[in-house]
C-alpha cells in the first residue's frame, strides 16, 4: 500500500536532511582533525567553530527525528536492526556524546591541555560517528539484517560493503563541509580560508567521486540486489541525478560560486539517499522484510503523516529563519582563530 | 544502562524545561526597566542554558538509541502505539534547538524586543516536549489505545487514545513543576553559596531571588499536585500505592506510616497516623486501600526500594515547601528575602535536595511499576535485549558520563568565576567585579 511508501519517504527525507546538514557538521570535524598543528590549523579551526556554532544542534535533531519516525512507522524492522547492529550503533552513540559535548564545551576551554583534549575528542568523534552510522546503513542495504531476531553482531557490519559505505559517508560529509565552509569564509571576509576550503572541497570531491564509482563495483559483488536496483528503473535516474549534481557542484566550486554549490552538493547527496530507497523498494530489510510487513498499523501511519505535515508548517518557517539569519551573518560571532593557548571571550 | 542515562538526562531536562523561563523573565525585566544588570545575568545564564541544552541533546539521543538497543522487543511490539508522542516531542525539541540557537547567538544582533520574542518558542517547546515524553511514561503505567489479539499481537492501535491516559496530566504537571524546583533551587543555591562567602552585591541578590521565587512558587503547588498524583495511582495502580506505603494487607481505614526506613519486610522508626492512608488516597478515612496481597508475589515490585524512595521524595518535598513558605511570607511582608544565615544555608542545601527528590520520585514511578514495563501487559524480562556485552557497554557509558559530568561542572564553575565586565562591558558599570 502507498501509505507505507509515504512513511518511508518521510523517513528518507529526514535521513537526507541529516546526511546533508549533520554530515556537513561531521565533515567540519574532519577538517578540524586534519587542520595540522596548533598554530597552523588555528584559523581553520576558528572558522569551523564559527560556522557550526548556531546550527549544529538543530542539525543534530534530524537524527532523533529519523529514529522516532523509524520506530513509530516501522517497528517490525526497528527491532531486528537494533538487535543486529547494536555494536556500531553503540559506538556511534558514544561518539555522539563526545562530539556534541566536546564541541559545546570547547568554547570554555582556557588552557592548552583542555583545548587539545576537547578539540581532539570533537574531531575524532566527528569522523567516527558518520563512519559507524554509514556502516549501519551499509549493513541494512546489503541485506545483513534478518526479519526475526538478531544477525551476527560483528560479521553483519564488518564486511567490505558496510565498511565501504562508512568510508563513503565520511568522505561525502567532508566534501559538503568544505563547500559550506568555503561559502561561510567568504561571508565573514576570510578570503584565505575560502581558498583553503576550496582546495579541500575539490580534493574531497575527487576522492568521493572515485569512491562512488568504485562503490558500484563493490555493490555488484557484495550487494547484488542493491546493484540491480541502482542500475534499473528509478534507481538509474537517481544515480544519474546524483552524478550530474556532483559535477555541477564541482564546477561551481571551481569557479568560486559557493552559495549555489551548497545546493548542488545537497542535491547530489539527496539523490544518493533517494537512489538507495528506490533501489531496494519494496523491501525495508532487503530479502527479509518488505515495507508493508515492517510498517505499523494504518492509524499510526496516518497519524505520523498528519502530524509531520503539521510539524512541517511549524518547523519549516523556523528552520528558514535560522538559516536565513545564519547565512545573512546575523548570528556570526566575531572571528577568532582557535589556537590552543589563547583564551577567547566571545560576546 | 537506561537507568544510568536517564539519571544523567533528567536533571538536564529540568534545566531545559524550566531554565529558559527564568532567563526570559530576567531579560523581560531588562527590557522593561532598562537596567543593564538584568541583561548581564540573562546573557550569562543563556550561555549556561546552551551548554546544558547541548549536553541534554546528546544524552537524549543516547536514550533514543538505548530504547532500541536495550528494549528491542518492547519497541517492536509497542513502538507504533506510543511512538507518536516521541515523534511530536522530537518536533518540540527541534523547535527548542532552533530558537535556543537564535536566542543565544542573537544577543545584541537583533532588536531587544525581537530577541525576547525568539526566547518564547524555547519555553513553549520545553512545555510541550515534556508533555509528550510524560505521555509515553503515563501510557506505560496505564496502557491503552490498542488491543491484543489471541496471539498477543498488537492490533487496533489508536495513537491518540494511547496518549490521553489517566496518568499523563498529573505526571506532567508534577514533572514540569519538578523542573522548576530543581533548576530554581540549584541556580539560587549557587548564588546563596556565594552570598555566604561574603559576596553580597546586587548582582548576586537579583540572580538568587529570581530563580528562588520561581522555585518557591512551584513548591507548595507541587504538594497539591502530589496529592492528586497519589490519588490517581490509588485508583489506577493500587499495587504501586501499596508499595509506596509498604502496605501488606488490603485494609479498610488504613493507617499512614510516615518516615522511617524499610528493611526487608519491616518498617523501622515510622510514625503512624490512624486512618491516614485511606484519608490521603481516597479522601475518606474509612476507604479500603488495596494491599500487596491483592496480586501474586511475582507481580509485586521490590517494596522496600519503592517505599524508601517515596518517603525521601515526600520528606524533601515537604521540606522544600516549608522553605518556600518561609521565603514567600518574608518576601511579601518585608519586601526582601530573609537575612538569616540559616536561610541561605537552607537554600544552598535545597538544590541538591531537590535533585535527590527528583531521582527518588522517578524511582518511585519506575520501580513501582515493576515487574511490568507496560503495566499488566508486558514484563520487563520479556522486553529486554539478549545481546551480549551489555556489562562492557554499561561500564564504558558510566565512565563517559562521569567524565562528562566532571568536565561540565569544571567549566561551568569557571564560567561563573569570569569577571562580569567581560560579558557586557557597557552594562557592568557600577557592578562589583565579583571576581571571587
Amino acid at each position: 500500500m502507498a501509505l507505507a511508501e509515504l512513511n518511508a519517504a518521510v523517513l528518507l527525507l529526514g535521513l537526507t536532511a541529516y546526511a546533508v546538514l549533520g554530515g556537513a557538521d561531521f565533515g567540519a570535524g574532519f577538517w578540524d582533525l586534519t587542520a595540522g598543528g596548533a598554530r597552523r590549523g588555528a584559523r581553520l579551526r576558528g572558522m569551523v567553530k564559527n560556522a557550526m556554532g548556531p546550527v549544529w544542534e538543530a542539525n543534530h535533531v534530524w537524527l532523533i527525528f529519523v529514529l522516532v519516525v523509524f520506530w513509530t512507522a516501522f517497528p517490525r524492522a526497528f527491532g531486528p536492526v537494533m538487535q543486529t547492529l547494536y555494536v556500531p550503533l553503540y559506538l556511534a552513540g558514544v561518539g555522539i556524546i563526545f562530539r556534541g559535548a566536546a564541541f559545546a564545551l570547547r568554547g570554555e576551554a582556557a588552557t592548552i591541555v583542555e583545548a587539545r583534549l576537547l578539540g581532539g575528542a570533537f574531531a575524532l568523534a566527528s569522523v567516527a560517528v558518520p563512519f559507524f552510522l554509514g556502516a549501519v546503513v551499509g549493513a541494512v542495504a546489503s541485506g545483513q539484517v534478518p526479519a526475526e531476531g538478531a544477525g551476527d553482531a560483528w560479521e553483519s557490519w564488518t564486511g567490505p560493503f558496510p565498511l565501504y559505505i562508512g568510508v563513503l559517508t565520511v568522505g561525502a560529509g567532508a566534501y559538503i563541509a568544505a563547500v559550506f565552509l568555503a561559502g561561510d569564509s567568504v561571508r565573514v571576509g576570510q578570503e584565505d580560508l575560502a581558498r583553503a576550503f576550496r582546495w579541500r572541497a575539490l580534493a574531497a570531491a575527487l576522492v568521493t567521486g572515485v569512491l562512488a564509482i568504485a562503490g558500484l563495483f563493490v555493490a555488484r559483488s557484495q550487494a547484488r540486489g542493491l546493484y540491480d536496483g541502482l542500475t534499473s528503473g528509478g534507481g538509474v535516474v537517481a544515480v544519474v541525478v546524483s552524478a550530474l549534481a556532483g559535477v555541477v557542484a564541482l564546477a561551481l566550486v571551481w569557479r568560486e560560486h559557493y552559495e549555489p554549490a551548497r545546493y548542488a552538493s545537497a542535491v547530489a547527496v539527496a539523490a544518493t539517499v533517494a537512489g538507495w530507497g528506490l533501489a531496494q523498494r519494496p523491501d525495508f530489510l532487503p530479502g527479509a522484510l518488505s515495507l508493508d510487513e515492517a510498517a505499523a498499523g494504518r492509524p499510526t501511519q496516518i497519524a505520523i503523516l498528519v502530524s509531520m505535515g503539521i510539524a512541517l508548517l511549524i518547523l519549516a518557517p523556523s528552520l528558514w529563519l535560522l538559516f536565513r539569519l545564519t547565512l545573512a551573518g546575523r548570528l556570526d560571532t566575531d572571528f577568532h582563530p582557535i589556537a590552543a593557548a589563547d583564551r577567547r571571550d566571545e560576546p | 544502562m537506561q537507568a544510568l542515562s536517564l539519571a544523567v538526562h533528567i536533571p538536564l531536562v529540568c534545566f531545559g524545561v524550566a531554565f529558559p523561563a527564568m532567563v526570559l523573565y530576567m531579560e523581560g525585566l531588562y527590557v522593561r526597566t532598562g537596567d543593564p544588570l538584568y541583561k548581564v545575568i540573562a546573557k550569562r545564564w543563556s550561555k549556561v542554558m546552551l551548554i546544558l541544552f547541548a549536553v541534554g541533546a546528546v544524552t537524549g539521543t543516547i536514550l533514543s538509541f538505548e530504547l532500541g538497543l536495550l528494549w528491542p522487543e518492547f519497541m517492536e511490539r509497542f513502538g507504533e502505539v506510543f511512538g507518536m508522542a516521541f515523534a511530536l516531542e522530537g518536533v518540540a525539541f527541534f523547535l527548542e534547538a532552533i530558537f535556543i540557537a537564535i536566542y543565544v547567538y542573537g544577543w545584541d544582533r537583533i532588536s531587544p524586543r525581537a530577541h525576547l520574542l525568539t526566547g518564547i518558542p524555547v519555553v513553549i517547546a520545553g512545555f510541550t516536549g515534556s508533555l509528550m515524553v510524560i505521555g509515553v511514561n503515563g501510557w506505560m503505567n496505564d496502557p491503552g489505545g490498542f488491543e491484543l489479539d489471541s496471539d498477543g499481537n498488537v492490533t487496533g492501535v489508536n495513537p491518540f487514545a494511547a496518549f490521553v491516559n489517566s496518568n499523563v496530566w498529573h505526571e506532567w504537571v508534577h514533572m514540569y513543576l519538578a523542573g522548576f524546583l530543581v533548576a530554581g533551587f540549584i541556580v539560587a543555591g549557587v548564588y546563596a553559596f556565594s552570598w555566604l562567602r561574603g559576596h553580597r552585591d546586587r548582582f548576586r541578590q537579583v540572580a538568587m531571588v529570581v530563580p528562588l521565587t520561581f522555585a518557591c512558587l512551584a513548591a507548595p503547588i507541587q504538594v497539591v499536585v502530589g496529592d492528586w498524583a497519589g490519588r490517581t495511582v490509588a485508583e489506577e495502580q493500587p499495587t504501586k500505592l501499596a508499595a509506596f506505603e509498604g502496605l501488606e494487607q488490603t485494609t479498610r481505614g488504613a493507617d499512614l506510616r510516615l518516615g522511617g526506613i524499610m528493611i526487608g519486610d519491616e518498617i523501622y522508626g515510622s510514625v503512624s497516623i490512624p486512618d491516614g492512608l485511606s484519608l490521603l488516597a481516597h479522601h475518606d478515612p474509612n476507604a479500603e486501600v488495596e494491599g500487596l496481597n491483592a496480586v501474586p508475589a511475582d507481580e509485586r515490585p521490590p517494596v522496600p526500594v519503592v517505599r524508601n524512595a517515596f518517603q525521601v521524595m515526600i520528606g524533601i518535598g515537604t521540606g522544600l515547601a516549608l522553605l518556600a513558605v518561609v521565603y514567600l511570607v518574608t518576601a511579601v511582608r518585608r519586601g526582601r528575602p530573609p537575612r538569616s544565615k540559616w536561610f541561605y544555608i537552607a537554600v544552598v542545601a535545597a538544590g541538591p535536595a531537590a535533585l535527590v527528590a527528583l531521582i527518588a520520585g522517578w524511582i518511585v514511578t519506575e520501580v513501582g511499576r515493576q515487574p511490568w514495563i507496560v503495566y499488566r501487559v508486558m514484563r520487563v524480562s520479556e522486553a529486554v535485549t539478549g545481546a551480549e556485552g551489555i556489562p562492557v557497554g554499561y561500564a564504558t557509558l558510566a565512565l563517559v558520563y562521569a567524565a562528562l559530568a566532571v568536565i561540565v561542572l569544571y567549566l561551568l564553575r569557571r564560567l561563573a568565576h569570569r569577571p562580569i565586565e567581560l560579558e557586557a562591558e557597557s552594562a557592568a558599570r557600577g557592578v562589583d567585579d565579583g571576581s571571587g
